[in-house]
């Protein structure tokens, strides 16, 4: 029998690490997104909230259980992050896997926001974008999902395939925040 | 030379520097202008036609004259301002625009030839013969007259760009600027303040002036250092708003500090783009000169500048500085410099009834008539009532009044006005939605009343936001009033300049008047005023006025060129900061990719994809070797291949056949659970978009796959069809094509491999041509999907893409093993062309389903997607290009991509035309080119000998027309 060994998008070019900030590959577990049929919007929301504890998070959100997220993900269109997808959230929705798509990291440290203002022109101000936010935006030429996860951090996903392209850009924008750092 | 005193220079740090080769110290807050006058320098520059000596003009980035280039090598930065350069150990500048020296320049004859190069002298001169205009004139122009160069090689120096966000933008830290952003700072609202100098305070910096009792500039940076205490409040030095754009956006420019920059990975400039719902533009003015015979000698500045040397950098600018202006600024010139304790020769002021205080020869109501000393300034005439008197000067302070800095009003195309009380132009309100202009930039001239006008933009801005705004007073500052008489020009015999940078003289906006360049747009491109990089900001004024002189009419009738961003010069380098090597476009790498490049692999680019074009063998060392090689194992063999790349979405719902039955000219709706279907999608306008296979996985749940350069605009295309055309169909859709990796394992032993690898053989009676469904491998769940892009006996693999590098691996050891191997683009181009299947190549936007030959898949039987449309006569004709195969018949074999076809005999031009040639390959397995093409009625013409013209490569072959199938056409090899 053969056997296959899994490889993360970010193998060999994670955690980065530049000043005080720090880039590190994360691990959501199972991704699926949900879209919900028509006028099941708010039945996918109960499922997801019996299922899995958390309510269908509205734009620009997303919601936490103790072992699930929900993290907005376009129109109509929900990012479930963590558990296989209760069987009975099918009857509202279509299902997809999508655990193997995106290369997500954390970018963490004091310059977090600084860093990202190199690649995105998202509005990162705590002010407008506070823990729990997330968004569809492009970084660096890339579609990318953000998503603020602390106060001094944030989580970005971008395609897969561009795990390489990441990397490069944010070691880029890391190292141009922290030579500003004063010594 | 240095005086004493305080100002804004850390006399302790003393800081080496070269200039032209030579070596000189200056000290910490030092600008190279600065340094250079503290040493006695004053020719810093050449000018641009006619090689004139140069020294500074001002204090700041509207510097016409002193422009350098920074560094050697790869990295050099030309045109730089020496005035704004601030100074660090090690700088190396140099001068620019002279030959073989600035001393000694050679091209200053150009200086005697001057009545031959007036306004419009390039028009008129460098007419004939017309062959000479880019080979001759140019080349020899550009080496006379000109500014800085870049190196031509390679920028080593990193740039960055940025994004910036806040609620209240303020443009300039004057009194006015810090008033604003102090007001609303206090009332809560996020603030970026941004100022071009390294410290702020603006003019604060160069006065004497007092605010609450203080020095200015103490009192500017008490209120920087609250200011930058401040959560709310990002306090931006070195950072030159350049332009105004929609919607609240502006761009700005960051100079890093030398010491910042020299970092390693640490940027040279970063452009900003900063977003702020409102805008005070609190830029301040510039101040004008007046124009006089040789005005130009160095040592010649604007009194503004003198101050600044004086005040703020400790530098005398002369032994002995005469003062000549038309407002009171003049006086206190005179006065700053008095208190510093240099010699003031004379102050004469062009206003009659002028009157001074101050102990010094005091000449009111006469003018300055020329300026004497060739590399540098000696003597001044002066003209009064009684006669022409000659004056000792080093350095001559000239104030004509000041211009307020409109230039980001004036972005999305408003119109300054014009103001007589203080003979200048002024923003006109809303000419930039959101912004506001204050203080000086405003017309508003005294201190006191900049602060208060910070303050009164500030509250207006934050009640616009529905922010209450704190009860701010305005410190105590000097409040006098601005009193000017307007002066432009002295009369003389000989040239008076006005645009120092470009060489244009009084006598050169007269003479474009003179030739009916009466506009003030047309008198700007004959005499090339207020062009370059200092935008004629010291210029515009001054010319306009003449102008409006030369023809008769007033100057708010004679109106202001157009103002355009950037305000300040802005490095190419820096807008397209990070977009070369790796930042030039993201890389989008299969998981196959690190295996495929350890093979040897050469990878071509395919959109943002990158694809192996070959995998070389020991021993091959040609391109065509490997895929002749590669193309014989999959017919004889098993090749293996990452398909990943194709676009893959997933689409589910109850109507989600209906809907594919839209999009898709054939029908999906009947495909049976488990089959796998070609489709060909058109345009609304009938034309062939794109085409792929889509796989049915469950009653409601497909798989449609598309090609990779389409997959974007076929994902796009599905949501308009949705959104806007059928938005009550239950359907919905993602893609999944980073889920997945998919191999092709194409071949006559595909089978045999894939029995082997699979955890259950397979079932020959499940798994017929077209058959999918899900496989276990190794205890991972894959998708098996049996078609077929290269005429063989094939399957696609596809597994969760964490797997995909291991599966590629393992599936070309294992065809290795069966006498196969991994193929490439090459390869498999050559596969597709011997099996007559299409790619874009062919669909190429201008072709329909006739054309290719699949007119039969367009379903009449339900509606689609341009269907009706191609129903349009022309579009369904025998005599349209239809698609057909080619092959050598004659002495040349090779067929190329992208030459004509023509009628045996007929001349091989564009009359004659009977199509073209989409794709070419050499097929190893007929052993000779094969071609698909478009040719007019073509299905009509196999057997046909017609001739192929390449007129680009020089090509010409005579090839037979044929069934676009000619490898296995009657398909039994992929059912076998």
């Amino acid at each position: 029998m053969t056997e296959l060994l899994a490889k993360t998008p970010c193998a060999g070019l994670l955690p980065l690490r530049a000043g005080t900030t720090t880039l590190t590959e994360v691990d959501l577990g199972q991704l699926t997104s949900l879209a919900p049929y028509r006028g099941q919007a708010a039945a996918l929301s109960d499922a997801l909230h019996a299922a899995h504890g958390l309510a269908v998070p509205g734009p620009g959100q997303t919601t936490e259980s103790d072992d699930a997220e929900a993290i907005w993900f376009g129109r109509a269109l929900v990012l479930l992050a963590g558990p296989a997808p209760d069987a009975s959230l099918a009857a509202h929705a279509a299902l997809t896997d999508q655990s193997d798509a995106w290369a997500v990291a954390e970018l963490a440290g004091d310059d977090a926001a600084a860093v990202l203002a190199r690649l995105t022109p998202l509005d990162l101000r705590a002010s407008r974008f506070p823990v729990g936010a997330t968004a569809r935006s492009e970084l660096a030429h890339m579609a990318a999902s953000v998503t603020r996860t602390g106060e001094q951090a944030f989580r970005v996903m971008v395609f897969r395939a561009f795990a390489q392209t990441l990397a490069h850009e944010m070691r880029t924008a890391m190292d141009g925040v922290a030579a500003r750092r004063t010594r | 030379m240095r005086i004493g005193g305080e100002g804004l220079i850390d006399r302790g740090a003393r800081l080496d520097f070269t200039f032209d080769g030579h070596g000189y110290q200056g000290v910490k807050g030092d600008t190279l202008a600065s340094a250079l006058l503290a040493n006695g320098i004053r020719l810093m520059g050449r000018s641009f036609k006619y090689h004139r000596p140069r020294g500074p003009l001002t204090a700041d980035s509207a510097e016409p004259n002193a422009l350098v280039t920074l560094g050697r090598g790869p990295g050099q930065d030309p045109n730089a301002r020496a005035t704004t350069v601030e100074l660090h150990d090690g700088l190396e500048a140099r001068s620019q625009n002279r030959w073989p020296g600035l001393d000694f320049d050679l091209l200053s004859v150009n200086d005697a030839l001057a009545p031959f190069l007036g306004a419009g002298f390039y028009y008129k001169t460098f007419m004939w013969p017309r062959a000479f205009w880019e080979k001759v004139y140019e080349p020899a122009i550009r080496r006379a007259a000109g500014l800085g160069a870049i190196s031509r090689v390679h920028d080593p120096d990193r740039y960055e760009k940025a994004f910036a966000h806040c609620d209240l933008l303020v443009i300039g830290a004057g009194p006015a600027g810090l008033m604003a952003a102090l007001t609303a700072a206090r009332a809560g609202a996020e603030v970026i303040l941004a100022d071009e100098d390294t410290h702020p305070g603006g003019r604060l910096n160069a006065e004497t002036l007092e605010v609450d009792g203080r020095p200015g500039r103490d009192w500017a940076a008490a209120v920087a250092a609250e200011l930058s205490e401040m959560d709310n409040v990002r306090l931006m030095t070195r950072t030159a708003v350049v332009g105004a754009y929609d919607q609240g956006t502006f761009g700005a420019l960051e100079r890093l500090a030398p010491d910042i920059a020299a970092r390693r990975g640490a940027p040279r400039e970063c452009f900003w783009r900063i977003a702020a719902r409102r805008a005070v533009l609190a830029a301040g003015a510039l101040e004008r000169p007046v124009a006089f015979q040789n005005n130009d000698r160095p040592g010649v500045m604007l009194a503004g500048a003198v101050r600044a040397y004086v005040n703020r950098w400790r530098v005398a600018p002369g032994r002995n500085v005469a003062v000549f202006g038309n407002n009171d600024g003049a006086h206190r010139t005179a006065a700053d410099l008095m208190a510093a304790g240099v010699h003031v020769s004379a102050l004469i002021d062009s206003r009659p009834g002028a009157t001074t205080d101050l102990d010094l020869p005091f000449f009111p109501g006469a003018t300055v008539t020329d300026a004497h000393g060739r590399k540098g300034l000696e003597a001044i005439s002066v003209a009064t009532t009684s006669g022409i008197d000659k004056l000792q000067a080093e350095c001559l302070a000239v104030s004509g009044g000041w211009n307020p800095a409109v230039h980001l009003t004036c972005h999305m195309n408003g119109r300054p006005a014009w103001r007589e009380d203080i003979a200048a132009f002024v923003p006109r309100d809303g000419a930039v939605p959101g912004l506001r202009a204050a203080g000086a930039c405003a017309g508003t001239f005294s201190t006191r009343a900049c602060l208060e006008d910070g303050i009164a933009a500030a509250r207006e801005a934050l009640e616009e936001m529905g922010r209450t705004a704190p009860g701010t007073s305005a410190p105590r500052a000097e409040d006098g009033a601005y009193a000017i008489t307007p002066l432009w020009t002295v009369p003389g015999k000989a040239r008076a300049w006005l645009d120092f940078q470009n060489d244009v003289t009084v006598k050169d906006v007269k003479q474009a008047a003179r030739e009916n360049f009466r506009s003030v747009e047309h008198m700007k491109r004959y005499t090339t005023q207020g062009m370059a990089t200092d935008q004629g900001k010291n210029s515009n004024t001054g010319a306009l006025a003449v102008l409006a002189d030369a023809t008769g009419r007033a100057i708010p009738e004679t109106g202001t060129t157009t103002f355009r961003p950037p305000y300040n010069p802005v490095a190419i380098g820096a807008l397209g900061a990070g977009a070369q090597g790796m930042g030039f476009a993201p890389r989008r790498l299969t998981t196959s990719h690190a295996a495929s490049v350890d093979r040897g692999a050469e990878m071509l680019e395919v959109g943002l994809w990158y694809r192996p074009s070959h995998f070389p063998a020991r021993g091959e060392t040609h391109w065509r070797q490997s895929t002749d090689r590669e193309v014989t194992m999959v017919r004889e063999a098993v090749g293996i291949a990452d398909v990943s790349t194709l676009g893959k979405i997933d689409v589910q719902g109850p109507d989600a056949a209906r809907f594919l039955d839209f999009v898709y000219a054939n029908t999906f709706s009947t495909l049976k659970v488990g089959r796998v279907r070609y489709g060909i999608m058109l345009r609304e306008d009938g034309h062939v978009m794109d085409d792929g296979t889509t796989a049915r996985l469950g009653e409601t749940h497909f798989l449609t796959t598309t090609t990779t350069a389409a997959a974007g605009e076929v994902m796009r295309h599905f949501e308009f069809v949705h959104q806007c055309l059928c938005p009550d169909w239950d359907v919905r859709f993602i893609s999944v094509t980073e889920q997945w990796a998919q191999f092709a394992v194409a071949g006559p032993k595909s089978r045999d491999l894939l029995d082997d690898l699979l955890d259950t053989p397979l079932d020959d009676a499940a798994w017929p041509f077209m058959a999918c469904g899900p496989v276990g491998l190794g205890g991972v769940q894959a998708r098996l999907f049996r078609i077929s892009f290269s005429g063989e006996h094939a399957y696609e693999l596809a597994v969760p893409a964490r797997y995909g590098d291991s599966l590629f691996r393992e599936l070309a050891r294992r065809a290795e093993a069966l006498g196969g191997g991994p193929y490439g683009m090459e390869a498999l181009n050559v596969l597709r062309i011997e099996k007559g299947f299409i790619t874009h190549a062919e669909i190429h936007g201008r072709t329909t389903a006739f054309d290719i030959g699949m007119d039969r898949m367009v379903s009449r039987k339900k509606d689609c997607i341009g269907q009706a449309a191609a129903e349009r006569p022309g579009l369904r004709e025998d005599g349209r290009e239809q698609l057909v195969g080619l092959k050598p018949v004659g002495a040349v074999k090779m067929l190329t991509a992208g030459a004509h076809l023509f009628n045996e005999t007929d001349p091989a031009d564009r009359d004659h035309d009977q199509g073209y040639i989409t794709s070419t390959g050499f097929s190893p397995t007929f052993g000779h080119f094969l071609a698909l093409g478009f040719l007019k009625n073509g299905r009509a013409r196999h057997g046909e000998v017609v001739r192929m013209v390449d007129h680009l490569r020089g090509v010409t072959a005579y090839c037979e027309v044929q069934d676009p199938v000619v490898f296995d056409p009657k398909g039994d090899r992929v059912r076998d």
